[in-house]
């Protein structure tokens, strides 16, 4: 039997179909990644379509910096990837195993400066929905506006969740003013942390699973099991990864570069 | 490598290396372009900056410009129902937009 032969399994007639069939699976399953984020993409849409006021103030808490280093971090892990993906096809097996390795450093990298960015946020209490509690309130609060006293027989604890009366809806009334203005602080910027920790939480569950299927095609490339006759699992690692780096080109704009 | 040549692609290094600076200067020119103020057109550019990178991406580091076309099939086809889902949910938010109240988002946990 021809060695390049022997990876294929009995129900494929020949080497090129199974790796069409690897390949066509793999692009099946990134589209169900596709469709799976594209849910939160129409969420943020919807959100920021309805609320434009949040997003433009509260996106001032980024570190745009750090976004962009992320972003950099990744496109260059994605070039190693690419990288890696040729060494296996032109046999080169110790390039191949350091290359990965260097695709993973980078997936550490963007792990940890995620890690400082999430950290940030959670000690100054830019969290999602109810765990919204920004620590400088002065900064989250119109200063002009003092906040209501409660009426000394009401519950101070008991706060209705209905919209003040003093604010008509849109159309009926003279527009409100302030809510867009600059240096006015909106409503509900929770909304936006909200929207934030659920795209870039899940896409770092999606850089982890990644590195982790990228750790154990490096075990596999150091025991040297990938050639230019069979290198089916770097390639489909790799478009893997690609994925990863492709979402968060579209993240990286959409939530730190708000204008 | 003659057998091999006639089943898969070897991207050239140049390409690798001009697609990664190709990718790292669109970088710049999005975080540059936010300096800028060009009303609603930024979102518009940013959108085609990332798009740009996307098909620069996918077309080279992820082999699909050698690929068989099926695949692309597949992946402009989940493109394409996310843009409509998309689509379809912002045609329906505008439709609501008059009623909405300024600055109060109901639903999302908040105190408001």
């Amino acid at each position: 039997m021809h060695s390049a032969e022997s990876h294929v399994a009995h129900h494929f007639p020949h080497a090129k179909a199974q790796v069409e069939a690897g390949k066509l699976g793999m692009w099946i399953f990134l589209a169900t990644e596709i469709l799976l984020f594209g849910g939160l993409f129409c969420a943020y849409a919807v959100y920021r379509a309805n609320h434009p006021e949040i997003f433009v103030y509260a996106h001032h808490f980024l570190n745009k910096i750090l976004g962009g280093i992320n972003t950099v971090v990744l496109i260059c892990s994605s070039f190693t990837m690419a990288w890696a993906v040729r060494a296996a096809q032109l046999s080169q097996q110790d390039k191949l195993v350091r290359l990965l390795a260097v695709t993973i450093f980078c997936g550490f990298v963007f792990l940890g400066i995620k890690y400082v960015e999430y950290e940030h946020k959670w000690k100054e209490g830019l969290l999602w929905g109810k765990r919204y509690k920004p620590v400088h309130q002065e900064l989250t609060k119109p200063k002009d506006v003092p906040p209501p006293k409660p009426l000394p027989w009401v519950n101070p604890e008991e706060q209705s969740t209905l919209p003040p009366p003093a604010v008509p809806p849109q159309g009926l009334s003279p527009e409100v003013k302030g809510f867009s203005q600059e240096g006015v602080v909106p409503q509900n910027v929770q909304l936006f942390f909200s929207v934030y920790f659920l795209m870039t939480g899940l896409h770092g569950l999606h850089v982890v699973a990644g590195m982790v299927v990228l750790f154990w095609v490096l075990l596999r490339a150091r025991r040297g099991q990938f050639s230019s006759a069979y290198f089916t699992p770097v390639d489909l690692a790799g478009l893997y990864w690609h994925l990863v780096d492709l979402i968060w080109i579209y993240l990286f704009p959409l939530l730190y570069l708000i204008h | 490598m003659e057998e091999h040549s006639t089943m898969f692609h070897v991207v050239p290094m140049r390409v690798l290396v001009a697609v990664w600076l190709a990718l790292m200067v669109l970088t710049v020119i999005t975080v540059a372009a936010t300096w800028v103020d060009l009303g609603s057109f930024n979102l518009w550019l940013a959108m085609a900056i990332a798009t740009l990178k996307a098909s620069l991406v996918v077309l080279y580091f992820m082999h699909m410009r050698y690929d068989h076309p099926f695949n692309a099939i597949v992946f402009i086809g989940a493109l394409l129902f996310v843009m409509l889902f998309v689509g379809l949910a912002l045609i329906d938010t505008r439709a609501y937009q008059p009623e909405l109240i300024p600055g109060y988002a109901p639903g999302m946990g908040g105190k408001s």
